[in-house]
């Protein structure tokens, strides 16, 4: 049985790092190979509250709505998005309770699939700042046909503030820079498309290490 | 649907593409796998940017007794009756690339019934719903990384890719791993399916030996007499590794 409660515990990422054991000096151990979400997750993946980082009728919840497009433009159907993300005060935080949001915690983590026409909505607050001064949240991609999800950031870039740099933004030509930057709209919601191909393809993310 | 590909042209494919990954070494499958039909306008072109992950992206959400029930990892309780079908326990242990327990994770499964149907709303296939089975179960893993579910062999089942096209019985997972990086989705096969050799979805990893990491093994000291039979099945997240391992291990 688990003997950590991370109900306890509101750890700083430093603090979760630290907590992990080191590594073992064991043989290397091969990673799990990626399939398929499939077309038949939403009866089993989505929950009560998924979109819903903080309620919806906050003062401080800002929209990030888009849609998630293929390759020849058209709305994809049967994508998942997740979305983890620091707090308003730019904290990493460590509560569990995403699958209960009535208990109040915001726990950075959402998850939502996408309506029949492509589109999603998640409520949030703004990521506070991290050190480079960039507002952002990690963006994962499932969907039938897409046998390995994809990572990407969603750059979010409140009114009067100034466009973030960072080590990623930095190394990208402006064109595809601006895919992962998101600005309110006219209603104050911040859009964030995901296309998964073609010309205005988003920016996705490789990290180092074993794949 | 008369020109739709045969399993032979769809076979074909499968060899070519197994022909033109030869000697790179894949632990993941290709995104861009012509014979698994709706990978076509749904895999990127441009190359993945790499980037180091930040500290958000080193740790993960965090799951607890208040996310999860225990008795979810019981696919088989969720209704007044039994459901039809072959009662199996699932177990394993999720780990790291090092060997260490990924511990208190939210795992998730979900899967089609005996009959090969799945409750969704879109699947078409006429096979019977059984009133007793849903098909999704969660578990936290515990501190030796460990999970267990029990639950009904899934059968397998048509789709479309092609013509004639069946799906080999599996059960998808849902994982985190201690960093976000390590997320992963993927599906576990039983062993001996003669659907395997058929199937771009599984095909779709080049490498044998890593398809091989996909299939449970049948193990009878887990099976429970007079009750359901036993699978093993470990996964292995790796991702990216934290930034501390690799000051540590630099050359790693």
């Amino acid at each position: 049985m688990a003997t950590t409660e991370p109900d306890q515990a509101r750890l700083t990422a430093p603090e979760r790092l630290a907590h992990h054991e080191p590594p073992t000096g064991g043989p290397d151990l091969v990673q799990t190979p990626s399939q398929t979400i499939g077309p038949f997750f939403a009866f089993a993946l989505p929950f009560d509250g998924g979109p819903f980082l903080v309620p919806p009728a906050a003062p401080h919840a800002v929209r990030l709505h888009g849609s998630v497009l293929d390759g020849a433009g058209a709305p994809v159907p049967d994508a998942l998005l997740e979305v983890w993300q620091r707090d308003a005060d730019g904290r990493v935080v460590a509560e569990p309770g995403s699958r209960r949001r009535d208990r109040g915690a915001f726990t950075g983590f959402g998850r939502v699939a996408t309506e029949v026409d492509g589109t999603y909505e998640f409520r949030t607050e703004l990521p506070g700042p991290d050190a480079h001064g960039a507002r952002w949240a990690l963006v994962t991609v499932f969907a039938r046909g897409l046998l390995h999800h994809l990572f990407t950031r969603v750059y979010f870039v409140p009114g009067g503030e100034e466009e973030p740099t960072d080590v990623l933004l930095a190394q990208l030509p402006p064109e595809r820079r601006r895919t992962l930057l998101a600005g309110p709209d006219a209603d104050g919601a911040y859009r964030f498309d995901v296309r998964l191909q073609g010309e205005d393809e988003t920016v996705f993310l490789d990290y180092p290490g074993p794949r | 649907m008369t020109d739709a590909p045969t399993q032979q042209d769809i076979s074909a494919e499968i060899a070519d593409a197994h022909r033109a990954a030869a000697g790179r070494a894949s632990r993941h499958p290709s995104r861009d796998s012509a014979p698994y039909r709706s990978s076509g306008l749904r895999h990127p072109t441009h190359e993945l940017v790499r980037v180091d992950p930040e500290e958000i992206e080193r740790v993960a959400p965090a799951f607890g007794h208040v996310d999860v029930d225990p008795y979810e990892n019981d696919l088989t309780i969720q209704h007044p009756g039994e459901p039809l079908g072959e009662r199996i326990i699932l177990t394993g242990r999720v780990l790291d690339g090092a060997g260490r327990p990924v511990r208190n994770q939210l795992v998730e499964v979900w899967q089609a019934n005996a009959s090969g149907r799945y409750v969704h709303k879109r699947d078409q296939h006429p096979a019977p719903l059984d009133p007793n089975f849903t098909g999704v179960g969660r578990t936290l893993t515990d501190d030796t990384g460990a999970y267990r579910f029990v639950t009904i062999k899934p059968g397998p089942y048509p789709w479309r890719n092609h013509r004639n096209a069946w799906r080999p019985a599996h059960i998808h997972f849902s994982l985190f791993g201690n960093a976000f990086t390590e997320r992963l989705v993927t599906q576990v096969y039983f062993p001996g399916d003669p659907l395997f050799a058929l199937d771009p979805i599984y095909q779709s990893i080049p490498d044998q030996a890593a398809r091989d990491r996909l299939i449970a093994t049948y193990d009878h000291d887990l099976t429970v007499p007079e009750w359901a039979t036993g699978y093993r099945w470990d996964i292995v997240l790796t991702g990216a590794t934290a930034t501390w391992r690799e000051d540590e291990h630099g050359d790693h």
